[in-house]
């Protein structure tokens, strides 16, 4: 435990020093306290009858940036450090691999996850001031989550990509191919499905609801826009099925539980196969 | 012979890459106060065995015990007793700060050892510690790893071609501290040069094509 929390730290300062830290901060922090402040304003103002362009434009961003950011520097670094025989020098410490694997997850998972966080924090002080009426907590909370439960999914598979892999070329590609797939199963792919009408609607939804950027997309939407109106007729069914309640909490635990899954096969594989 | 003064026991270790033999029917037994020089062509394996030692490759066949421990399976236990060199040094991107953090966190060496090390080798620690390693020259960054091994006090020192990226005066200090220690270890000395490390060794091992094929003592 106390080497696992030494290869997380060092493994953010690490992040601390480099580019793609800082690139990430900015653009993407900015962008997630851009999308928050104005769900908010717009919720107020327009009382949850539905989402701006702007909003939409936002979360789109979202879906399309967070992963492969996530996906391409965590395999750059994971793979990286293994091609370069850096792995090799750490790993010839008496430290076990549990905690090299869980630390570095949790180091690369703060450096993931905080900006975007304190980016929120942000948009809520802003709130405060602008607004200087109440903040809505609960709004804060699930967006956080959704967040979070996105940034967990996306970590995951990198890290499962990153153990099963060898080469840094290959991973970068599968983490690509792997990004194209889950972004074509949003909806391009989807329609095309229907469009030859022997799949069933309900199993198209089904696939769609299994890509965890679909439950954020969703969850996102649900969020500002409990009606779900821009999404069209689908939304009847998903609400009549699931509830707006039940549909919140998928969004929430569902990414969560594939980027655990994954995380843990990494693991496996990490611990069965060889380190270098 | 003692068996509690044996450090390596590899007997039938096999190992294949891809369906190519790299190890083959590796018998090896080194005990404390042996210092071997390891030689033999390029992929001949050296490295391949040494990583087996470090439980890096999982083994097809044979076994492999290093202090008395599995090395896939006792990893911490099999690592608190080796201290290791790389062939190269690696772009590690922590501070010299951060580095030995690493090192006295995970191993219990203490920093100001290491520093104490490194001045012997001329290489001022305190002065670069805001400093990544991988911006230090090539020469001390060998000088660091070279004083981070020795002074974690291993009963196994592994080294893969130590010297390849030192001058010849770090080169004469580095034999002076290899003569300086004054613990009982087992040492290996994966190299292309038996001749300069003559007064240093006392076995020779020659691989080839994945077997040992010359151990003998000199
Ligand atoms: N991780 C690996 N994957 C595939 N082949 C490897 C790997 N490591 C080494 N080899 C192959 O094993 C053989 C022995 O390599 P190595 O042990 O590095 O030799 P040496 O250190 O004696 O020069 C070489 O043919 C090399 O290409
Ligand atoms: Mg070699």
């Amino acid at each position: 435990m106390k080497n696992l929390l030494l290869i997380s730290y060092l493994d953010i300062r690490e992040s601390l020093r480099s580019k793609w830290f800082y690139v990430y901060a900015f653009v993407f922090g900015g962008l997630m306290g851009l999308f928050f402040i104005s769900g908010i304003t717009d919720s107020v103002v327009m009382g949850f009858t539905g989402l701006s362009r702007l909003l939409l434009v936002f979360m789109q961003v979202t879906i399309i940036i967070l992963p492969i950011f996530i996906l391409v520097t965590t395999v750059k670094s994971i793979s990286g450090d293994r091609e370069s025989n850096i792995l090799e020098y750490m790993l010839s410490f008496p430290i076990s691999l549990k905690e090299y694997y869980w630390g570095k997850f949790t180091g690369r998972f703060v450096t993931v996850f905080f900006p975007v966080f304190v980016a929120l924090l942000i948009g809520v002080i802003w709130g405060l001031f602008k607004g200087g009426g109440s903040i809505p907590w609960g709004m804060v909370i699930l967006y956080s989550l959704l967040i979070l439960s996105l940034c967990l999914s996306f970590l995951g598979i990198a890290f499962f990509i990153s153990t099963l892999v060898k080469s840094h070329d290959v991973g970068l590609g599968l983490s690509f191919a792997v990004w194209i797939l889950l972004l074509a199963f949003i909806d391009v792919a989807l329609i095309g499905l229907m469009m030859q009408n022997r799949v069933s609607d309900g199993a198209i939804i089904a696939i769609a609801m299994l890509n965890p950027l679909e439950a954020f997309r969703i969850g996102a939407i649900a969020l500002f826009d409990p009606e779900l109106t821009v999404i069209g007729p689908v939304a009847y069914y998903l609400l009549d099925t699931l509830g707006h309640g039940f549909l919140m909490l998928y969004a929430v635990l569902y990414p969560i539980l594939i980027g655990g899954l994954f995380a843990f096969f990494g693991y496996a594989l990490f611990r069965k196969k060889d380190l270098l | 012979m003692d068996r509690n003064r044996i450090v390596v026991e590899a007997e039938g270790v096999r190992k294949r890459f891809m369906g190519a033999t790299v190890l083959d029917d590796v018998n090896l037994r080194i005990s404390l106060g042996d210092r071997v020089a390891m030689m033999g062509p390029n992929g001949a394996g050296k490295t391949t065995l040494v990583r087996c030692m470090l439980g890096f490759y999982h083994i097809d066949g044979g076994s492999i015990r290093v202090a008395g421990h599995d090395p896939v399976t006792e990893r911490v236990e099999v690592l608190r007793h080796v201290g290791f060199i790389p062939q190269l040094p690696p772009p590690v991107k922590l501070t010299l700060g951060e580095l030995l953090n690493f090192v006295e966190r995970s191993s219990g060496t203490p920093a100001e050892a290491i520093a104490q090390k490194a001045r012997e080798m001329e290489l001022d620690i305190i002065k670069h510690r805001q400093k990544p390693f991988f911006k230090l020259s090539g020469g001390m960054k060998q000088k660091l790893l070279i004083a981070i091994a020795l002074a974690r006090k291993s009963r196994l020192l592994v080294f893969d071609e130590p010297t390849a990226s030192l001058d010849p005066r770090a080169r004469e200090h580095f034999y002076e501290l290899l003569q300086g220690i004054d613990y009982e270890h087992a040492a290996i000395y994966i190299t292309h040069r038996a001749e300069e490390l003559a007064g240093l060794v006392n076995r020779e091992i020659t691989m080839d094509l994945g077997k040992v094929v010359l151990d003998e003592r000199v």
